[in-house]
């Protein structure tokens, strides 16, 4: 009688694994005890034993299919035993939310068929993830009106009947009558009608694969918001020194078409300020911390899809023209899709600047393995308190996210306080 | 000093004082500018006087009839004045009731005729009165075609001089079959007047479904009318003795005439015009909260057009008052705008007419697959114990909805039945509700479920 190989359950919260690849092929002698193949869980890669002997009769799970804890993913059949040609192996796969609380022993690996099928542990974690969203539009939408209370929905006769014709599940309509009853008129509409018989469209929602570069963004920074310990630091900015230096320099700077931008003036300021704090321009290394021995600065470029850092090496000791120039060609290069890994690897410290979307202040998200970030706003122009006096001022705020592993509060402090000394310094910025 | 309101209530007819009481509860400061009586058109000079005067030509029918119940009993005639005089009784006690409804709510009653001097001011009658919301609620009076159908209120009457004349007339000419002359041409035929109506168009009650107006007319004429349809009249002068008029081309004479062809909003003299409010065919306009096209000055009932109804000058004062509550911060939610397609109409003729919704030629040109019950008032227990076979109650449904699309009542009680309707129509009951609901017996209201039933094709008892 053959064997169904199961996926096995790993780990406590393990709910399905993914084949990561085959160290036995179809027709190979196994030993109870044996490695037959690797699969990954949510925590890492682990080694499958064989527990019984055999043949390695069938292999089912494809590499890279991720199957639930119980369903089958091979069949072992004794040394001369044939196996039906029809012969499909039973599945104890349960959903995750189906099944009993119990934690079954992880050491139940490979699973012999004769043994009671062992409850799958439904992972402790499945109760804290967030349901997936309903994206049918209609059966997502919220009741708006108070008229569903405790699962009774407040409807006239006639909006139930129509509604039951018209195949529209009562409850997801908004009632625009008395007490917001579902009155004929709403279903008749679409059912989402507002104020005095004002059509609203609603329409279903769409689901967007996500791109390789969505996955990424998701997993790094869910990863930096979940693991890394933030604190912010804010500062106001004067901008007035640095604006009259960029409207001079620009203006020499105009026959050969080079127009530098505030955002090349920060990210020299930031460069200088790391350098001059090298304990700050670091990263956090497990059981290290390791401090860069390069000023290199990402720099966040919006792109179709997601977004991009792409590096400004040694940004510490280029001129602010020239960083101007690289940033540019890498945020077209960006866009293009023509980077490098090299281009956008790396890096020591990030900067994110959303002022010419006109926001004033915003945290960024650390870009992990680095330490910090810079946010920064728009400059406007406000008033400021000077010498007693209130004066027009062009202020931007900005905002360092640090990881407190790596930086304590006075360091950072410090770090900001020289990215605002430089800022409102602007003639070093220039030499 | 002038005086000061959150709301003033321009007119005291049925809309008006409604508003006024429901602005007061709601805690708005209001005042109420009346020229005249208390309770206007309605209460004084309409529904509830002709409905006094109809009572008697009931009870004179009533008589005439007695030796069919097994009572000897005859009429020696009446005493003319007091059927008039008991009619003004009626009136002026009901007057009296909302000077009290106005006294109870704190409502300050201000006497004379207003006009706006600014969108915060009125005149009234030399007095200046403040107010943060206006409601215009005039009303309207009968309608005249200058030069062709004018009232000199002695040979040629409009509703006003007809509910109280000196003198019961021999012959009487109504022109107009809708309610206002459906009602005297009842009520003055039943007193022994020989009365003749003429309409334009092709049928009595013009406005009710087309079956229920040919029984209308069958009745009517059973009981002596004169009808004459699509019929116009051409001239209309005062005589020596009489009223004399041109009907299709007709020289004829009778000793009054009653102008029933309509109303027109009371909108002269307010200083509308000033305000840039241009009332248009007698009307102002406005939007479904009654705002006029000046953000705090609103209006509501006749002065605002079709449909001329007390019943719906009381709902829209209230849904006004309201709306101005909800704006000054004193009413949570937004009132629900009215919906004019369940609006009940009742003619107090004999026998009855009410009826709502859509009629049956309305419904198919709606293009509406319809479901049609009726039953007969002969089929009725209660009716016939009333000694009241004559009548109808017709309902129509949409085939495939089951919506109660219309509903129309002939016969006796006709105007009490429908509200059963209208509220099943508000609630949009579906037939089976009405199958659902145990109905009393014995009544006439068991007609209503038997109708109902039959336009299932299920009528138990018909």
């Amino acid at each position: 009688m053959p064997i169904d190989i199961l996926m096995p359950q790993l780990s406590p919260t393990m709910t399905e694994g993914r084949l990561a690849r085959w160290t036995k092929a179809e027709g190979d002698k196994i030993s109870a005890g044996d490695v037959i193949a690797e699969v990954e869980t949510d925590k890492a890669t682990m080694e499958v034993e064989a527990s019984d002997d055999g043949i390695l009769h069938k292999i089912i799970g494809e590499i890279g299919a991720d199957l639930l804890v119980g369903s089958p993913i091979a069949v072992l059949r004794g040394k001369d035993e044939s196996v039906a040609a029809d012969y499909t192996p039973t599945s104890k796969a349960k959903k995750a939310e189906a099944a009993p609380a119990a934690a079954a022993p992880a050491a139940e690996s490979v699973a012999p068929v004769a043994a009671p099928p062992a409850p799958v542990a439904a992972a402790p974690m499945a109760a804290a993830v967030l349901p997936k969203i309903n994206t049918t539009g209609a059966t997502a939408a919220p009741a708006a009106a108070s008229h569903s209370t405790g699962g009774r929905t407040k409807a006239s006769p006639l909006a139930r009947r129509l509604a039951e014709q018209q195949n529209v599940d009562i409850s997801t309509v908004i009632g625009t009558g008395p007490n917001g009853r579902v009155v004929a008129q709403d279903v008749l509409t679409g059912g989402r009608t507002a104020g005095a018989g004002r059509p609203i469209t609603r329409m279903a929602d769409s689901v967007i694969k996500l791109t390789p570069m969505r996955k990424t963004i998701a997993s790094r920074l869910t990863a930096s918001k979940q693991t890394v310990p933030h604190f912010y630091l804010s500062a106001e900015v004067n901008m007035n020194a640095l604006m009259s230096v960029r409207t001079q320099l620009n203006a020499h700077l105009e026959s050969q078409k080079i127009k530098v931008s505030v955002n090349d003036f920060i990210l020299k300021a930031s460069a200088l300020a790391l350098k001059d704090f090298p304990a700050a321009n670091a990263a956090w290394n497990v059981d290290s911390v390791v401090q860069f021995g390069n000023v290199d600065i990402s720099v966040a470029v919006s792109i179709d899809g997601g977004l991009i850092t792409p590096v400004v090496a040694n940004a510490d000791q280029k001129s602010l023209v020239s960083i101007s120039a690289e940033v540019k060609q890498l945020a077209s290069d960006a866009r293009a899709g023509k980077l490098k890994p090299e281009q956008y690897e790396g890096g020591s410290f990030s900067l994110s600047n959303l002022g010419m979307y006109g926001v004033d202040d915003f945290s960024a998200i650390i870009n992990p393995p680095q330490a910090a970030i810079l946010a920064c706003g728009a400059a406007t122009e406000r008033a400021v308190v000077t010498d007693g006096g209130i004066d027009v001022a062009s202020v931007m705020k900005m905002t360092l996210s640090v990881d407190h592993r790596v930086i304590d509060g006075a360091l950072g402090a410090e770090l900001l306080g020289r990215i605002k000394h430089y800022l409102e310094t602007p003639v070093v910025l220039v030499m | 000093m002038s005086k000061s309101f959150d709301v003033v209530v321009i007119g005291a007819g049925p809309g008006g004082y409604v508003a006024a009481i429901r602005a007061a509860q709601l805690g708005l400061k209001t005042a109420v500018i009346e020229r005249d009586a208390l309770g206007g058109v309605c209460l004084n000079w309409g529904c509830i006087p002709t409905k006094a005067l109809l009572k008697a030509a009931e009870v004179q029918r009533t008589i005439k009839h007695a030796a069919e119940f097994g009572i000897l009993a005859e009429s020696k005639g009446f005493d003319f004045s007091k059927v008039i005089a008991r009619s003004r009784d009626v009136s002026a006690k009901l007057s009296k009731g909302v000077e009290f409804l106005m006294k109870k709510n704190k409502i300050e009653v201000i006497k004379g005729t207003a006009k706006f001097t600014s969108d915060k001011t009125l005149d009234v009658s030399g007095e200046t009165v403040t107010f943060g919301s206006a409601i215009v609620a005039t009303g309207a009076r009968a309608k005249q075609i200058k030069g062709v159908l004018e009232a000199d209120g002695k040979f040629i009457w409009t509703a006003k001089e007809a509910m109280v004349p000196a003198e019961l007339p021999k012959t009487l000419l109504v022109i107009g079959a809708g309610a206002i002359g459906v009602e005297f041409a009842s009520f003055y035929n039943a007193l022994g007047t020989q009365v003749t109506i003429v309409e334009a168009q092709d049928r009595v009650c013009p406005a009710e479904d087309e079956e229920i107006s040919g029984m209308l007319k069958k009745e009517l004429e059973k009981d002596g009318i004169t009808i004459e349809l699509k019929a116009k009249v051409e001239g209309l002068k005062a005589g020596k003795n009489g009223a004399e008029a041109t009907i299709n081309g007709q020289a004829r004479s009778f000793d009054r005439a009653i102008l029933a062809i309509g109303v027109t909003g009371n909108v002269e003299n307010l200083g509308l015009e000033e305000l840039k409010i241009f009332p248009e065919k007698g009307a102002i306009k406005v939007d479904n909260m009654y705002r006029t096209s000046v953000p705090n000055i609103y209006a509501i009932g006749d002065v605002i057009g079709a449909p001329w109804l007390a019943h719906v000058a009381s709902h829209e004062g209230v849904i006004c008052a309201e709306s101005i509550a909800h704006k000054a911060g004193k009413l949570a939610h937004a009132p629900h705008p009215m919906r004019y397609d369940n609006i009940p109409g009742c003619t107090y003729c004999t026998p009855q007419v009410g009826s709502t919704g859509l009629t049956e030629r309305a419904c198919k040109a709606a293009g509406r697959e319809v479901k049609i019950g009726r039953y007969p008032y002969t089929a009725n227990g209660k009716a016939l114990a009333l000694g009241e076979p004559n009548g109808m109650v017709k309902t129509i449904f949409d085939a495939k909805t089951g919506e109660l699309l219309g509903a129309h009542i002939i016969g006796t009680e006709a105007t009490e039945m429908i509200s059963t309707f209208v509220l099943g129509r508000s609630m949009e009951a579906v037939e089976a509700d009405f199958i659902h609901a145990c109905l009393p017996h014995p009544t006439l209201s068991e007609m209503i479920a038997e109708s109902v039933l039959a336009s299932e094709g299920r009528a138990l008892n018909g």
